[in-house]
């Protein structure tokens, strides 16, 4: 399966969910400071790790930077 | 005087006063510093810190962006470290959707409802896109978000976001990064004698006389980033900005004389000896 994340697209296994995701971005998926969006839809930290992730989804994981104003 | 003398304490009646006694507040949150300092444009993350801790600020934006595994250290750390609550912003967006999705993302991650709210019109002036922003400000108020919106010096916009719901107003002085001051000082005054909400100057400051000028003006408080974080010096910046600040507040408070054409003795005509 292929899915879009942060940009690139990535293979992933079947049944991979939101917090496998976020963890091969280097990030705990437990931890704080990070959200994330499958198609557009924000997804809370409590249901990463029961959403799967589907093909062709697009995933968005942010976290806070240097910034502003 | 030489560094091994004092100077005798100054009578507590004629101290001015402090920031304890005179809080900003914004929806109902206390805030005992009145300088909003942002984090965009610092070298590291350790002037960062040195910079944020010597500003006093007890409020700091931070912006949301992809997360990147090769990125050092968290800003979020910097910030928590030092005891401060975070303001995520929308930096980056030209529409209303998207800064409502950001908005979202940002209280998602950070834990918070707040959200220092910027749609820009294009990325040569970095203005508030007054349509988009009027839009997503809603939808986000609707949403349950305490909204502080970066908006234009146009009245009729600052007058509309409060009408909407937004906690604060944030008219530009000057455009983003400027260091240009207060280029429309009368539309400013417009927007501060009609707000009820905070207005809080952002965008434009470049010293630490222009935060002086926004404050003794009667605005609520100042938020900076760049004249801080891209000084040659940012932590002795963050030091004159803060002071800036807190001067134009007491001068604020005060009163000021009004401005004369000409000029009014202060010592007394009264007794005035014949001298040849």
């Amino acid at each position: 399966m292929t899915v879009v994340l942060n940009g690139d697209a990535v293979e992933i296994g079947a049944g991979a969910t939101l917090a496998d995701l976020v963890r091969r971005l280097g990030h705990d998926p437990a931890r704080p400071g990070v959200a994330a969006a499958v198609d557009g839809t924000v997804v809370r930290r409590v249901d990463w790790p029961t959403t799967e992730v589907a093909d062709g989804a697009v995933v968005e994981v942010l976290t806070a930077v240097q910034g502003g104003a | 005087m030489t560094d091994t003398e004092t100077m005798p304490d100054a009578p507590a009646d004629r101290a001015p006063a402090g920031a304890a006694e005179d809080p900003l507040e914004i929806a109902g949150v206390p805030f005992g510093s009145r300088l909003v300092m942002g984090t965009g444009g610092a070298p590291s993350h350790g002037a960062l810190r040195d910079a944020l801790v010597a500003s006093g600020t007890e409020m700091t934006t931070v912006a949301l962006r992809r997360l990147d595994p090769g990125a050092g250290g968290s800003v979020l750390d910097v910030i928590t470290d030092a005891g401060i609550r975070v303001l995520p912003n929308t930096a980056g967006c030209y529409t209303a959707t998207e800064a409502v999705q950001l908005a979202r993302m940002a209280r998602e991650a950070l834990e918070t409802s707040w959200i220092k709210l910027e749609v820009i019109a294009d990325d040569r002036t970095l203005f508030p896109d007054p349509v988009e922003l009027l839009d997503a400000a809603e939808t986000l108020v609707d949403d349950g978000f305490t909204v502080l919106p970066y908006c234009g010096d146009d009245p009729v916009v600052a007058q509309r976001l409060e009408q909407i719901g937004c906690a604060a107003v944030m008219p530009l002085g000057s455009p983003i990064g400027s260091g240009a001051g207060i280029r429309n000082p009368y539309n400013l005054r417009i927007i501060l004698e009609q707000a009820q909400v905070p207005v809080i100057l952002d965008a434009g400051v470049g010293t630490a006389s222009h935060a002086a000028q926004a404050m003794e003006m009667g605005c609520a408080a100042v938020l900076c980033a760049s004249a801080i974080t891209r000084a040659k010096d940012p932590t002795m910046m963050a030091r004159a900005i803060a002071a800036g600040v807190q001067a134009g507040r007491w001068a604020h408070l005060a009163g000021r004389i009004p401005e004369r054409l000409y000029a009014e003795a202060s010592s007394p005509d009264e007794g005035r000896a014949p001298l040849t």
